[in-house]
């Protein structure tokens, strides 16, 4: 790695952690409904929306009434999105006359943005009118995200309450996390963006003549450029901030438009794991120790600078079929080298690296280089982050609630090598609660396996696949590891927009996001009526170095046994390939 | 569970109102009146006509000019109607020929005797991407010289003159953005 490099992953982590305790105390509060100063001006606003809504803020919810209210609202944002789609053609706000997109297609991305994956079958620019964007895709953007971060915050009380037969209001978790901290730092975000280049217009697509005219395919001259504009930063803000990762044009945050200097793109990647890092020192806070929060961040860190590391050099290599060409791939001051198809001459190796992991880690799924054409190594790293169950910082709230499912696992874990029950920030860990956990990490792994089985099995699915040999079985790997975790990025090559893999992922994304949030409620539930027991000498303290190391070696020994066969007839295979080369 | 319908209903109605309405216009607002010309997508000008914008690329395949990457958009290369990048795993065969025809279209006019940058080969993440890097743009100067009967100095100066360094220093690659460097020496020979 060149020195350049280091010193902007030192920036973008550096810039990270100063961020995370400023804004994780600042969302503690906001969920407490005590923010000062900013919260006389939003509350008015916060207690008409209850009004409307017919909502009695103190009102109390058992689990299972938390979950239907999280569930019905999910399925009235699905109907609502699938339904624009379906009538695009006849609403307003559609300069470009686009017309209703199809029955399969309009499921598919309706799933995918209520269950905050922000998978992409269509191309943005000319499937979806700006209505549609705006109204739908952006709308699910923010409450989606919202959704995520109260299931977060309910957990996080069933280990505060004791004996409490509630978990909180879904409603309230749901508006304050909108009103207090994604639109006001959606709205600074989209500001700033638009001042380094990044459009915000209702006009229609710009005309441009070419300075040398060029031939299309079909050997007619062509003098003109057509070029596609819109509301594109208002909605990149916050697909940046709620983990969401639906770009506005087809090829995301590598599109000029959507991601046009180093410094746009520095604060895209910083949004990308802002809030799921703050959120662990929310969680210590609320829980009233803060280092149990510093753990579970310093777990996360680690992974995330050894895959970071692992990616940086595997891109930094040289293509040998290049190499064998003639072509420099060396990096020097006037190039960055490496392999670049695929990626963008103004963030080069080292910005397309750390955002493939920063996307892969969180559940984002935005992407600044197409990771279709990255190495093979740097291609199983971002897939690998994602089959860990998306918890390495994750989706907003989502991947915080996943990693203390496996810090609970830990603690079992380690209780049955001592023979001890096991315990977690005061509560006792019991049967249900195992059986819990166990689901919400087996579902998702179940859904990955079998839903590529299938997918390689039939015609259908083999006929997407772009890419010849191994790497066409990871495109189909790919899709649906991202699907399944609730990501979203993709081996863009594989053809998705057709009726087999509309409902394939479909399915994966519900999997993903209802097969674990709803135990995860139950778990919050189970341990919200349990009263909190004394730390005793057998008690294994949660807040220790070796504590980190336990969680690490749990997420990675689940991740490896998992995926290991899948990955070897993959990436590994391709690598391997590459080698002989 | 009515009372629950209910309230997801009036709920995603205000939310849509606030979250899908009120906060693109806001910004949008404010876009237009602080940064009209970077919200409307960077359009240059030469006159009063409209030729291009600074930060979308353009096809060139002329020696008098600099090229920018290889674009896979559809149908035409620099569609930016339909961004699009090649999806070519690093061992896929076409990766390998679509290399090959790129080389030998350089290799047709004067070039250097040393190897090809990387990024004169490649095919860009968005199919358009203003920019190459510095070496891609020594790597072109004999050819755009020789086309224009200029000297190789006097390229490479418009060259260095349109060459953008890291963000502050520090962010990004060093790159030239192609279309303003063949804007200016477009000029450079109208001037004369």
């Amino acid at each position: 790695m060149t020195t350049s490099s280091l010193v902007q992953i030192a920036l973008y982590l550096g810039a990270l952690l100063v961020c995370v305790k400023p804004l994780g105390l600042y969302m503690a509060r906001a969920y407490s409904g005590h923010v000062p100063y900013f919260g006389r001006v939003v509350e008015p606003l916060e207690r008409l929306l209850y009004r409307l809504g017919g909502i009695d803020q103190k009102a109390e919810m058992s689990w299972r009434k938390y979950a239907t209210a999280l569930l019905t609202f999910s399925f009235v944002g699905f109907l609502a999105v699938y339904g624009l789609q379906r009538l695009q053609g006849m609403l307003p706000l559609n300069p470009e006359g686009l017309l209703a997109v199809s029955p399969d297609s309009s499921f598919n991305t309706a799933v995918s943005f209520t269950t905050n994956t922000n998978w992409q079958g269509y191309s943005g620019e000319n499937t979806m009118s700006y209505l549609t964007q705006m109204l739908g895709l952006a709308v699910q953007n923010f409450v989606s995200a919202a959704a995520g971060m109260a299931v977060l915050v309910a957990l996080i009380r069933g280990f505060i309450r004791r004996q409490s037969a509630t978990i909180g209001n879904f409603w309230v978790d749901l508006v304050r996390g909108i009103l207090y901290v994604l639109l006001p730092l959606s709205l600074i975000l989209a500001v700033v963006l638009v001042s380094q280049g990044v459009v915000q217009t209702f006009s229609r697509y710009q005309q441009v003549s070419l300075l040398e005219p060029t031939v299309d395919a079909t050997e007619k001259t062509v003098t003109t450029q057509q070029i596609a504009e819109g509301p594109a930063a208002s909605q990149i803000a916050i697909k940046q901030l709620g983990t969401n990762g639906g770009g506005f044009f087809n090829v995301n945050s590598a599109h000029p438009f959507e991601n046009p200097t180093p410094l746009s793109d520095f604060l895209e990647m910083l949004a990308i794991l802002l809030i799921p890092a703050a959120l662990c020192c929310t969680f210590g806070e609320m829980v009233g120790d803060r280092r149990q929060g510093w753990v579970v961040l310093a777990a996360m860190f680690f992974v995330f600078i050894v895959m970071l590391g692992v990616s940086c050099i595997s891109e930094q290599q040289h293509n040998p079929t290049l190499a064998s060409l003639g072509v420099d791939q060396t990096p020097s001051p006037l190039q960055s080298g490496g392999n670049m198809e695929g990626k963008e001459v103004r963030f080069g190796i080292v910005n397309s690296s750390i955002w493939s992991v920063a996307t892969t880690a969180a559940s984002n799924g935005s992407v600044n280089s197409m990771h279709d054409s990255f190495m093979p190594l740097g291609g199983l790293v971002a897939m690998w982050l994602m089959q860990l169950g998306e918890v390495i910082f994750g989706g907003v709230g989502s991947g915080l609630y996943g990693m203390i499912v496996f810090a609970i696992v830990g603690v079992f874990i380690a209780g049955l090598m001592v023979g001890r029950t096991p315990e977690y920030l005061g509560k006792k860990i019991g049967a249900y609660e195992m059986k819990m956990a166990a689901l919400v990490i087996l579902l998702p792994c179940a859904m990955v396996l079998l839903g590529t089985a299938c997918a390689v099995s039939v015609q259908a699915g083999r006929e997407g696949m772009l890419n010849p040999g191994p790497h066409g079985f990871t495109e189909v790997l790919y899709a649906l590891s991202s699907t399944s975790n609730n990501n979203g990025s993709a081996f863009a090559g594989l053809g998705v927009n057709t009726p087999f893999y509309n409902g394939l992922l479909g399915l994966a994304m519900l999997v993903g996001r209802f097969c674990v949030m709803i135990p995860t409620l139950a778990i919050a539930g189970s341990l919200a009526s349990k009263n909190s027991v004394p730390v005793g000498p057998g008690t294994l303290p949660t807040h220790s170095p070796l504590f980190v190391v336990l969680l690490i070696a749990v997420i990675v020994v689940v991740g490896a046994l998992s995926f290991f066969p899948a990955l070897a007839l993959g990436p590994i295979v391709e690598y391997l390939t590459l080698l002989s080369r | 569970m009515l009372k629950q319908l209910r309230s997801s209903l009036v709920l995603l109605a205000a939310l849509t109102l606030l979250t899908g309405i009120v906060y693109p216009i806001v910004v949008t607002v404010i876009a237009q009146v602080v940064f009209p010309h970077q919200a409307n997508g960077s359009i240059l000008h030469v006159g009063d006509k409209i030729v291009g914008s600074a930060l979308i690329g353009q096809p060139f395949s002329n020696p008098k000019y600099f090229w920018g990457r290889p674009s896979a958009t559809t149908p035409i290369s620099y569609n930016a109607a339909a961004s699009s990048g090649s999806n070519y795993g690093p061992l896929n065969p076409a990766l390998k020929k679509a290399a090959e025809s790129r080389i030998a279209m350089l290799r047709k006019y004067p070039t250097p005797n040393s190897p090809v940058p990387v990024d004169l080969v490649t095919a860009s993440a968005s199919g358009l991407d203003p920019h190459t890097s510095l070496a891609a743009a020594e790597y072109q100067v004999p050819r755009v010289a020789t086309a224009r009967k200029m000297s190789e100095e006097a390229v490479r100066e418009l060259v260095v003159r349109y060459a953008e360094g890291r963000q502050f220093g520090l962010m990004g690659e060093p790159r030239v953005n192609v279309l303003r460097l063949n804007l200016a020496l477009d000029q450079f020979h109208a001037v004369k």
